[in-house]
């Protein structure tokens, strides 16, 4: 493993020190770099106490979700003591009709609202970075509020706005049902996206639009072949976001939904209330192995300090 | 630039523009401006609500039941983000100077959790903290291994679970990372050549940490902190499944008026109370940071 680039100064200024010649130095900073044993003055890492505080942090975030995922599999329905490993659970959670209703449900509002969102969140954006109007600043608060706001305050504003303003029919056949869901879910996923593509076209040079409309494109052809290849990786994190997101949310789609539409966290909510068994482990296992997945692909397509920082 | 393209350009404003200003129009800001409407009306009738202008609801909001949920709610929410900063301030300083490769896998260690199902990860901390959960497990097994050679009286299990404490417990569990994000992204904008020039000038780390990289990167560790205190101020899962009767925060006591108790306005009215707190706590966030901008 090497060494972190900017432990070079450090290291040169030890060896300045102890007093020796350019040629003795560039021979000591060669012996240097592969040995480990002696942590700079910044390599926290390598300290004891800060490694025993990953740790413990580590267990703390850890240890209730593979335990979750370890009692997945076991053969006890009382589900306290191990008894054996079995994949039976998983095949109870499989058939069971209303829990693959409900994760059939969950996917079906994250793929349609993701689709809105991210084209929502990529207008928003293109309009942000290109344009001074007036009342942008309002414009620009507004898109944060959603992501700002306790969820509790828009699940409740969702209520009421489906219940009284835009009642939405009852008994529609499926993806109409969900409607009021995905509408939900689109208002707050789409500020996020917009936030991560604004990110995004800070680092677009304007001089190849220029270049692509000098040489004979339109506004909408230099729009789709100049600046949306250039925002795809973000357009794709975006879109896993979103997606995420969606699958995530509990509070607002417990006050959109209606009695009959239930997504997976709703449906677990209930299970959870009930009691702890082993099906849901098995199906939150399920959902946990999706997540990962997700979030492994999304850190593949943007750097994690940008999203850090987002 | 010609009328032409002035045009040209209008229209582009208006349709990159338009479908996101129409969406939050109508499907966020109507919405929250229905229920701020709400917040001034009252009940007349079972589902009728006639918005007469009153501040009745707001008086009752600030009565002592409601200030004093409130009041808790905030109590729980700053011990909450202050244990995730004691806790996650070492974790994101361990990440910003690790060497690449260990940084990449930390940081996907911290938002795995992350990006989990919040229930999912309440879940988990019931089925570990419960009566029969694993931790009394173990602990009754220790306990049992004791009773072979002395006499003790029989195993109670510790009652973790539907107390405040648990609620605390799990609002960190479930807060860290959105603590530890932050804060790494602003220790790793710092420049370093001022953290060795203090190590190099004689002080110690500790000293080091509180006077150079503290102050330095005050405006992340404030972001760090409002990010985790907004959510744990409106918690409303955490809460429900881990606390007790006693352990209502404001969230709860929103719900319970949308849902059973049907008193919309009042619930209204303290949905915005809880949003105007936000806003103020954003507010001095932006203006702290406008201060050291300006400075």
């Amino acid at each position: 493993m090497s060494r972190p680039a900017d432990d070079d100064g450090v290291l040169a200024s030890e060896i300045a020190d102890a007093q020796l010649g350019p040629a003795e130095v560039s021979a000591a900073i060669a012996t240097a770099r592969p040995r480990r044993n002696t942590p700079g003055p910044l390599d926290y890492l390598q300290r004891w106490p800060l490694r025993l505080w990953l740790v413990i942090v580590g267990l703390f975030l850890y240890v209730p979700l593979i335990t979750l995922m370890a009692f997945s599999f076991n053969d006890s329905k009382r589900n306290i003591v191990w008894r054996g490993f079995t994949t039976d659970w998983y095949v109870k959670a499989l058939t069971d009709s209303s829990l693959l209703e409900a994760f059939g449900n969950s996917l079906s509002i994250a793929a349609l609202s993701t689709i809105v969102s991210v084209i929502l969140g990529a207008l928003a954006a293109v309009a942000l970075w290109r344009f001074d109007f007036r009342s942008k600043a309002a414009f620009e608060g507004a898109m944060a509020m959603p992501i700002v706001i306790p969820e509790i305050c828009m699940g409740v504003a969702m209520l009421v706005f489906f219940a009284r303003i835009m009642p939405w029919p009852q008994d529609l056949i499926w993806p109409f049902n969900l409607g009021p869901i995905v509408i939900a879910h689109i208002s707050f996923s789409f500020p996020f996206v917009a936030v991560v593509v604004r990110a995004r076209l800070a680092s677009f040079d304007r001089a190849q639009e220029e270049a692509a409309r000098d040489l004979g494109a339109t506004d909408a052809q230099a729009f789709r072949d100049v600046l949306i290849p250039h925002l795809k990786p973000s357009l794709i994190a975006g879109a896993l976001l979103a997606f995420t997101l969606s699958l995530d949310d509990f509070v607002i789609t417990f006050f959109t939904a209606g009695p009959d539409t239930i997504t997976f966290p709703v449906k677990v909510y209930s299970m959870v209330r009930f009691s702890v068994t082993p099906e849901v482990n098995a199906a939150s296992t399920l959902l946990i192995v999706l997540t990962v997945l997700l979030t492994v692909v999304a850190l593949r397509f943007q750097n994690p300090k940008e999203v850090a920082g987002a | 630039m010609s009328g032409e393209g002035w045009r040209q350009e209008r229209k582009t404003l208006l349709a990159t523009l338009g479908p996101p200003l129409f969406w939050l129009s109508l499907f966020f800001l109507v919405p929250l401006a229905v229920v701020w409407a709400y917040s001034f009306g009252r009940n007349v009738g079972l589902t009728e609500i006639e918005i007469s202008g009153t501040f009745a609801n707001y008086a009752q909001a600030i009565q002592p039941l409601y200030l004093g949920i409130f009041f808790k709610s905030m109590l729980m929410a700053a011990a909450c983000t202050v244990i995730c900063l004691i806790a996650g301030f070492p974790v994101a300083l361990a990440i910003t100077f690790a060497p690449d490769k260990a940084k990449a896998w930390l940081l996907l260690a911290v938002m795995l959790p992350f990006w989990t199902n919040l229930l999912i990860r309440t879940y988990a901390l019931i089925a570990v903290l419960r009566n029969e959960g694993y931790i009394n497990l173990t602990l009754g097994w220790v306990w049992k291994q004791v009773g072979l050679v002395l006499n003790v009286p029989p195993f109670v299990p510790l009652e973790m679970l539907h107390n405040n404490p648990a609620v605390l417990f799990g609002l960190v569990y479930v807060h860290l990372p959105f603590m530890v994000l932050p804060l790494y992204a602003a220790l790793d904008r710092l420049d370093r050549s001022l953290i060795e020039a203090s190590l190099d000038l004689g002080a110690g780390h500790f000293r080091t940490m509180m006077l150079v990289v503290v102050p330095l990167a005050l405006p992340g560790i404030l972001s760090g902190v409002l990010i985790t205190f907004i959510p744990a101020l409106g918690a409303y899962l955490t809460p429900d499944l881990l606390g007790g009767p006693d352990s209502q925060m404001i969230a709860n006591v929103i719900e319970r008026q949308f849902k059973r108790a049907n008193d919309w306005p009042f619930g209204a009215a303290l949905s915005f109370l809880l949003l105007y707190l936000t806003f103020v706590m954003v507010a001095v966030q932006a203006l702290i940071q406008r201060r050291r901008g300006a400075r």
